[in-house]
């Protein structure tokens, strides 16, 4: 076992899947010889060849129509979209004919594909690179949008998309994917979708996130910790199906929540998480659900995107507010 | 002075002239197979008949909007006969004729065009894509079935057909730049039929032929008469089989005319002059062949009458199946989501079931 960054554990992923599955294909831009921009493909390229690691010419809408096709026709193409930025030529595919084919077909056909994609700030990338739009693909019937927040759960979550019979957005928190390494067993384990992780146990708040802000949201944790305050730390993990009922179990325990994310606020999965406690867990609140979010603005260019992103300072006075709340 | 470092010409084949003869001698075999011709007039008058119904049904409230295939029975009973049952066909909404020589049922498309998924669900063949309605996506879907056939060695050819609106989408183009890319048994058909609803040809772009698209994706690009079944069904041969020894794309742009309304719900009056209409009544597709058998001794009216007999009765067959189709379950709205069902859409389909029924 070996201590690894997370691009590290999604190149062993990939690396294992396809020698599990013949029909498991890499395509994208600059995903053969050059192993991806960041190097999550490295390698794959030399260990299995030209046909099964594929660059593609450089158009997007054609990457997510040829993998609508190739999965319909027996394949499990795994496709990257170089930046979340550069994903938007892909969603009429995705929405209009692999998120629907095996409804629209009655189950003859399916398209179970993954498409990966780096995102969110914190890079200091050009324009259109940072933001996080995860609650684009959340809105759409049909696909799963995956977001993993550590080397192993990436490990063992993009091994679950590719093994999923359905689509299966990946989305990749890009300012996480060499921040630490961690020990991960390449034993071809998936973890479970559709269902958040419990990163720390805690009876006095709960505090829902997913992606880079588990980060910051575990460091918020452990400060409130020396204040007395335990705060359970919930990874959604599968932001679309949520898993509700381990949200709703934590507030009901706790009877607060500050839910944290790095999209926007307006319409996001952190407005479905609080519209779903708002029916199900009402009574079980001693203070209003409070969210930590992006702005409903436009990612500021990277001098400027700290600020623009949740803080472990603006997580802790959130907590204190709702703590304060009776 | 430049030097030329590129230069293109667009080969056009006709090979059956509107007033059902042949122009010259250098006509493929196909021009006297009699069998063959009789067989694909036959699949030609059944799609029209079928066609008839269906528009029918949609007036008197049995069906809903339907994008009728009248005019183009040449261009979709070639591809349709031309290709083998494992290929793989990727149509728009209109091709009705091909899927129909494909084992697509008349039942199933009625029972699509009446609102019901259960149309996509063909008895065959299994692997054909169902009907895309946004414009050109389809173009990629071959794309990417004609790949999966490549990377897995298999001797199997995609094929595709897009409007001439089509053609001006990015879909369309990225999938001849695939194909050229990847070298894929694929060819596309352009449907040349004048109209992009209201929209005429000239307004997609000032190219003189839309073939020269595929040109400039670098695959092997011709011009036919579509309303000429033998240079339809020539074209289609002779780029399947070139597709499937491994020799590349091909894009054939055929020449046609909607001679109907787009859809059911659209009226071509607003914006074409009926002389035009008039005009491509007179070159259309099943008249040219019926005139050039029948000149021939190959097709007489007895043949005629048992024929439109026969095509009526199977549509009417088929009608009176579409009506016994029913509704489906509430729960259909929920189980073809997911392989894996997530447990919010249980909680959901479980909600429905108890709102709705």
């Amino acid at each position: 076992m070996a201590a690894v960054a997370m691009v590290e554990a999604i190149s062993l992923a990939l690396s294992r899947a396809m020698e599990h599955d013949d029909s498991v294909v890499l395509m994208g831009e600059d995903v053969g010889i050059n192993g991806g921009v960041f190097r999550a493909t490295s390698g794959l390229l030399e260990k299995f060849g030209d046909q099964r690691v594929i660059d593609t010419p450089l158009a997007e809408t054609m990457i997510a129509g040829l993998a609508v096709g190739m999965s319909a026709q027996g394949m499990k193409p795994v496709i990257e979209a170089q930046f979340m930025g550069f994903i938007y030529p892909m969603v009429e595919q995705i929405i209009c004919h692999a998120s629907r084919m095996r409804h629209r077909t009655r189950g003859r056909l399916s398209c179970p594909l993954v498409l990966r994609a780096p995102f969110g700030g914190g890079i200091h990338a050009p324009e259109h690179h940072s933001e996080s739009t995860e609650a684009l693909f959340a809105h759409i019937p049909g696909v799963r949008v995956v977001i993993p927040s550590s080397p192993a759960r990436a490990y063992g979550l993009l091994l679950a998309a590719i093994r999923e019979p359905d689509p299966v957005i990946f989305l990749e928190p890009k300012r996480i994917y060499r921040l630490n390494k961690e020990e991960v067993e390449d034993n071809g384990e998936d973890l479970p979708l559709d269902v958040c992780f419990v990163l720390r146990d805690g009876g006095d708040i709960t505090l829902v996130t997913w992606g880079s802000m588990v980060k910051e949201t575990l460091e918020a944790a452990d400060y409130l910790a020396e204040q007395g305050i335990n705060a359970e730390v919930i990874d959604v993990a599968t932001v679309s199906p949520l898993d509700m009922e381990t949200i709703i179990e934590s507030v009901e325990k706790t009877g607060r929540c500050v839910i944290i994310h790095e999209a926007a606020r307006m319409c996001s999965v952190g407005a479905e998480i609080a519209a779903g406690l708002a029916e199900k867990a009402l009574y079980s609140l001693h203070a209003p659900v409070k969210r930590v979010a992006g702005y409903d603005t436009i990612m500021p260019l990277h001098k400027m995107e700290m600020k623009y992103m949740p803080s472990v300072k603006r997580i802790i006075s959130a907590v204190d507010d709702v703590m304060e709340a009776s | 002075m430049p030097a030329t470092i590129a230069s293109f010409k667009i080969d056009y084949y006709q090979f059956l002239s509107p007033d059902g003869r042949l122009i010259s001698d250098d006509v493929p075999p196909l021009a006297t197979d009699w069998d063959t011709l009789r067989s694909l007039y036959r699949l030609m008058v059944s799609t029209r008949v079928f066609d008839k119904k269906a528009v029918a049904l949609q007036r008197t409230g049995k069906m809903g909007t339907y994008a009728s295939s009248l005019g183009h029975e040449a261009v979709h009973i070639a591809a349709g006969s031309a290709m083998r049952a494992e290929d793989c066909f990727a149509p728009t909404y209109r091709e009705h004729g091909t899927q129909l020589c494909r084992g697509v049922t008349m039942t199933e498309m009625f029972t699509y065009w009446g609102g019901d998924e259960r149309g996509c669900d063909f008895s065959g063949p299994r692997h054909d894509f169902s009907w895309a309605i946004p414009i050109a996506t389809q173009c990629l879907h071959a794309a990417g079935a004609a790949l999966a056939f490549k990377l897995r060695g298999e001797k199997r050819v995609a094929v595709t057909m897009v409007g001439d609106g089509g053609s001006s989408k990015g879909d369309f183009l990225e999938a001849i730049n695939a194909a050229s890319a990847f070298d894929l048994p694929l060819v596309l058909v352009i449907i040349n039929n004048q109209w992009a609803i209201s929209v005429p040809r000239a307004k997609q772009n000032s190219a003189t032929t839309l073939a020269q698209k595929g040109i400039a994706g670098g695959l092997p690009s011709i011009q036919v008469d579509g309303n000429d079944i033998i240079a339809c069904r020539w074209a289609m041969d002779t780029a399947i089989k070139q597709a499937r020894e491994g020799h590349g794309p091909t894009v054939i742009e055929m020449i046609t005319y909607r001679l109907s309304d787009h859809t059911t719900a659209d009226d071509a009056r607003r914006y074409r002059d009926d002389e035009e209409v008039e005009n491509a009544w007179r070159i259309e597709p099943i008249k040219r062949l019926r005139k050039y058998l029948k000149d021939q001794g190959e097709w007489n009216d007895k043949r005629e009458l048992e024929l439109l007999k026969k095509a009526s009765g199977e549509v009417d067959e088929a009608v009176k199946e579409y009506f016994t189709v029913g509704n489906q379950d509430i729960e259909s709205m929920f189980d073809y989501l997911y392989e894996n069902m997530p447990a919010e859409l249980e909680e959901q389909r479980a909600r429905a079931l108890e709102e709705l029924s």
